[in-house]
């Protein structure tokens, strides 16, 4: 039963990898980033009803990294629209001021 | 003892430098004051040279020595200063007299080149040279002159540096007595090895070899004697190494006389005087510079008769007589060698300025295209014949007492070597009388305008007349003033002088007399020997194939070599030094490729890199 969820998240997480990766638009990108999240959240809640020691603080733990995340995300739009303002496009090619 | 001319006599090579250095600040610009600043500059260093002779020959032999501290390493000290003995005296007189009357030839025969002042600096660094030589109180300080001699010689060889001719002989010079003076340098580390506290002063040196008291073992003693003597072959053009001298006559004339027959050839003389105590310490080292200096004494006569350029013939003649010095000084007669030295430096300086009045005025070397020249250039017939008359050492003329010194010697000490000096004398008269005829008597050839040339080219030749003249009286077999003066000791000059003054004499009249025979008279036809033995005149007039000798047996395998190794670092060190700067050039043109600022790629080659960790990590268990 563990291996189907962990397989799911693990599916899961590559695609968010794959998007992360290769996605040219910055809101995509993020969304990507939220299904990695995501796989891992389902690992936890996997673990912690079938894992070695069941035990309830992974799920409690999953519902702090929802928390976290949602908090992140909102600072991560923020700092897209500021981007988007400062730079008049959503494509992550043109933000390479790392560069410089 | 006054030695107040000697005090300064440091000053003399210095204003030649002075005049080099103002030459060489006013560039090519000023013409006349290039010629006056380098004519003023030897003529104070003349002035102030008679005047130290002056001194030295009043009562007693003035020494005089100074210097100042030069190199200090622990126990061994050097100094770099002059030294005024009567020897070196004699020699700073020979060499800006000539240099001084050089510099006056030459404001008329260089008139017309673009680069005079350019010349006159290089003049004036060579008398520098060549007086700090002759003043050097050691060997590091002579070596040191001795190579920079070399350099002027290279620069005015090369003087017409367009002419490819020039160029080739200036390096042919400047290579050859390289060999020479690599034989010099052994010889001054080997004496800084053995001398007792390594001392390289000539006084210092002359006490341990005197006594020969055991110091440095004999054959220590004959090793740096001939690596010497090496030294000398290659500046004076003795035998192995007197290719280079015929071939730097593609320099400007007035260079010839005053580098090339007077002054520069006579430092190896010079050097072997000045060294001879260790010579004489060593019996097999003096046996080599005399059969060595006999064997060039009559070696490059014959060649001299053979040859159709004027001033190659006379090239011949220098070496021929450097030879007959050589041989003196190995016989054991330093006045001898000394004095034929002195005697030669003016005679030989007087037949090249003269054979570059004819030169000026015919505009060819080649003495078969000229002729008749007698009656159109009165002063430079007159004074050449002169010069040439003492070289075939005719009495009075200067050449006949010294040779006739050298001859004395050589009978007395072996007959052998007597034999070839007179035959060698007989050949130069020969070859003299060949040159004297053919340019000055006959029919006239060419277009006929050859004139006389101008005032500040006839009157140096008409002074060094004089002195072709006189300056053998000094030294004559019944007053050995040059011989006492010089050694210190009344030696009797030369004993049985009547027999070998007749013979010297004879020969030297037959030789002209058979020049005259054939050149003039023309009793015997002048292809007498080309015709029955072509093979003979063949032979001498490609100068016994030694050139060529040289060319198959050395310059081809080395020049191979050169080209071999030259390969080996075009292709094969190049190769590796540019193949890895290009690996580093190639790696950062990846690495700047990487690093666009992508945070994507940036993220991916993490991955990447995550992914081939896993896979070593993981891979492990299954390989092990």
């Amino acid at each position: 039963m563990l291996s189907s969820y962990l397989m799911v998240a693990a599916i899961l997480f590559c695609i968010g990898l794959y998007g992360a990766l290769v996605k040219k638009n910055a809101v995509i990108v993020l969304l990507s980033i939220e299904l990695m999240l995501n796989a891992v959240n389902l690992n936890l809640v996997a673990f912690s009803k079938y894992g070695v020691v069941p035990s309830l603080t992974g799920q409690i733990f999953t519902l702090f990294t929802i928390a976290v995340a949602a908090a992140e995300v909102a600072v991560g739009i923020a700092i897209l629209i500021a981007l988007f303002r400062a730079r008049g496009t959503v494509n992550v090619d043109e933000y390479d001021e790392m560069r410089r | 003892m006054d030695t107040m001319f000697s005090e300064m006599a440091w000053l003399i090579p210095l204003f030649p430098l002075a005049a080099f250095l103002l030459l060489l600040a006013s560039g090519r610009s000023g013409r006349r004051v290039g010629v006056a600043i380098g004519s003023v500059g030897s003529l104070a260093s003349l002035v102030l040279s008679i005047l130290v002779l002056i001194e030295h020959m009043g009562d007693g032999a003035t020494y005089y020595q100074d210097g100042f501290k030069w190199i200090d390493l622990g126990s061994f000290q050097l100094n770099f200063g002059y030294e005024v003995t009567n020897l070196s005296a004699l020699m700073l007189v020979v060499v800006t007299a000539v240099s001084f009357l050089v510099n006056v030839y030459s404001a008329g025969y260089m008139r017309d080149d673009e680069r005079i002042s350019v010349f006159y600096s290089y003049i004036a660094l060579f008398t520098f040279s060549m007086l700090g030589l002759v003043l050097a109180d050691n060997m590091l300080s002579l070596y040191f002159f001795w190579e920079l001699v070399g350099v002027c010689s290279f620069l005015l060889v090369g003087f017409w540096y367009t002419k490819p001719a020039a160029r080739a002989a200036a390096k042919k010079a400047f290579i050859v007595t390289r060999i020479g003076d690599a034989g010099l340098l052994i010889a001054i580390l080997l004496l800084f090895w053995y001398m007792p506290d390594h001392a390289l002063d000539f006084v210092r040196i002359e006490n341990v070899f005197e006594g020969q008291t055991g110091a440095v073992a004999a054959g220590v003693t004959t090793l740096i004697a001939i690596l010497i003597f090496v030294g000398a072959i290659g500046k004076s053009g003795q035998f192995p190494l007197h290719v280079w001298l015929p071939d730097a006559m593609e320099g400007p004339t007035p260079i010839s006389a005053l580098i090339h027959a007077a002054t520069m050839v006579a430092a190896g003389v010079y050097l072997v005087a000045r060294t001879f105590d260790i010579f004489q310490a060593s019996p097999v080292a003096m046996e080599t510079v005399a059969y060595i200096g006999a064997f060039t004494a009559i070696f490059a006569a014959t060649i001299g008769i053979a040859q159709n350029d004027i001033k190659r013939i006379l090239a011949y003649s220098t070496v021929s007589q450097l030879g007959y010095m050589m041989m003196a000084l190995g016989l054991g007669s330093l006045t001898g060698g000394v004095f034929h030295l002195f005697t030669h430096a003016f005679f030989k300086a007087l037949l090249f300025l003269g054979a570059g009045s004819i030169i000026h005025a015919v505009h060819t070397q080649n003495i078969n295209e000229m002729g008749g020249l007698g009656s159109k250039m009165r002063i430079t017939a007159w004074t050449f014949g002169i010069g040439a008359l003492a070289l075939s050492g005719i009495p009075p003329f200067a050449g006949f007492w010294s040779k006739d010194a050298i001859l004395a010697t050589a009978l007395h000490e072996n007959p052998t070597l007597f034999v070839v000096g007179v035959v060698a004398a007989f050949f130069t008269a020969f070859y003299m009388s060949r040159l004297f005829f053919l340019v000055f008597t006959g029919k006239p050839k060419g277009d006929g305008k050859a004139h006389e040339s101008p005032l500040s080219m006839t009157i140096p030749l008409i002074i060094l007349a004089v002195f072709a003249i006189g300056a053998g009286f000094i030294e004559t077999p019944w007053n050995g003033t040059l011989s006492e003066w010089l050694t210190g000791t009344a030696a009797a000059a030369h004993s049985g002088g009547g027999l070998v003054m007749v013979i010297s004499t004879a020969v030297g009249a037959l030789g002209i007399y058979l020049g005259w025979l054939v050149f003039v008279k023309g009793t015997i036809a002048r292809d007498a020997i080309s015709s029955r033995a072509p093979w003979l005149a063949r032979l001498l007039e490609r100068k016994y194939y030694i050139d060529e000798i040289y060319e198959a047996i050395l310059v081809k395998p080395l020049r191979g070599l050169g080209q071999l190794l030259n390969a080996i670092d075009q292709y094969l060190i190049d190769g590796i030094v540019s193949f890895i700067g290009g690996t580093a050039v190639f790696l950062g043109r990846g690495g700047t490729r990487l690093q666009n600022g992508q945070v994507q790629t940036y993220g991916l080659i993490t991955i990447l890199g995550l992914v081939i960790l896993i896979i070593a990590v993981v891979g492990r268990r299954f390989w092990s």
